[in-house]
């Protein structure tokens, strides 16, 4: 019983930086879904916009994806190590 | 991990594959490379390397593709030509017009060499894309931000420039907030984010390859065995497909939102 009670705690570890990149993801997941669901709408509205809408997709696809990729970046950039 | 007091764990950088410490996850110190050689207190490493060797068969291409044009093209011209004209009307033409085409020079440059770096990534034995290195990118950005406001303060005025960067006709209230946020957008966010997008990109491209590449190794070397290691080559096979889309898709917004920038700087954007 003794050797119960003397067991070593462990403390629980957490790797904010992978929490960090959790919540990074959250919004430029709804951004990004948003950004190609209302191209897809355009598109089949009228397909022969096609070509210039997907040019703005792509566009608004990278500008939003750049928040997601930062929170992917960020931890090792301030990395302590 | 007290036990194993022999074992090099990967802080130490001594973790490799089979060496007995646990998977060597790919971190920063992937992108560290021991120089090549050293001239005084400058390092020549690989990144460099891959940085000129781009650099070099870009601009080879080009001069030998355009150096004695013909009418009727050869192969190698119309090749040339079929890469300047893909740039000239899906990047320059939708945000310039026409008389942008004077930036045609710097806008397939900037396509084309970081296209180049950005494949780099992929090709087998180089397999790093140079521009995850922020050093690479700074210049590029910078270069860039020099650009479009020179031509905004050249085209606009000094005080043109500043203050067509707010629309007219909004209540005056909003203008609190409406002037701070432009003069930092266009100051200090676009440059900013110009270069820390394709950076941000490449550095987590290179990093999800090698998870899934060092993976499929050491699961080989457990005696979990080849169905999870096949799992993990398959997502290397999806992870490869991706990295190409985001490679010429990185490209080709960074040479778009030049070209964009430059367009807003030719002619008041309000």
């Amino acid at each position: 019983m003794s050797t119960l009670a003397a067991a070593a705690t462990t403390t629980l570890q957490i790797n904010f930086g992978a929490v960090g990149y959790g919540l990074a993801a959250i919004g430029p997941g709804i951004g990004i879904g948003l950004v190609f669901g209302h191209a897809i709408e355009a598109m089949a509205r009228q397909p022969e916009a096609t070509g210039r809408i997907s040019l703005y997709m792509w566009i608004g696809f990278s500008l939003t994806e750049i928040l997601a990729l930062l929170g992917l970046v960020v931890p090792f950039i301030f990395h302590a190590s | 991990m007290t036990g194993d007091v022999a074992a090099p764990t990967v802080g130490a950088g001594g973790c490799h594959l089979f060496s007995g410490c646990g998977f060597p996850a790919p971190g920063l110190q992937n992108f560290n490379f021991k120089p090549l050689f050293t001239v005084g207190s400058f390092n020549f490493t690989k990144p460099e390397l891959v940085a000129i060797l781009c650099a070099i068969i870009v601009i080879a291409f080009f001069w030998v593709a355009f150096a004695k044009p013909k009418v009727i093209p050869g192969r190698l011209q119309n090749l040339g030509e079929l890469g300047v004209v893909a740039v000239r009307d899906q990047i320059l033409r939708p945000s310039l017009g026409r008389k942008g085409d004077k930036y045609l020079g710097l806008l397939v440059s900037l396509f084309f060499f970081i296209f180049l770096c950005n494949l780099m990534e992929l090709i087998p034995v180089i397999q790093f894309p140079v521009m995850s290195r922020i050093s690479f990118v700074v210049p590029m950005a910078a270069t860039v931000y020099v650009l479009y406001l020179y031509l905004g303060f050249k085209n606009q005025g000094a005080w043109g420039y500043i203050s067509n960067m707010w629309p007219r006709g909004v209540p005056w209230p909003v203008y609190i907030i409406l002037i701070p946020v432009e003069l930092l957008r266009f100051f200090v966010i676009q440059p900013f984010t110009l270069g820390i997008r394709l950076f941000a990109n490449m550095f987590a491209g290179h990093l999800l390859l090698s998870i899934f590449m060092v993976a499929t190794w050491y699961l080989l070397g457990l005696s979990i065995g080849l169905l999870f290691a096949a799992g993990s080559a398959v997502m290397v096979l999806f992870v490869f497909l991706l990295e190409l889309l985001i490679d010429v898709l990185q490209a080709f917004i960074f040479t778009t939102l030049t070209a964009v920038y430059i367009a807003s700087s030719l002619e008041a954007q309000h």
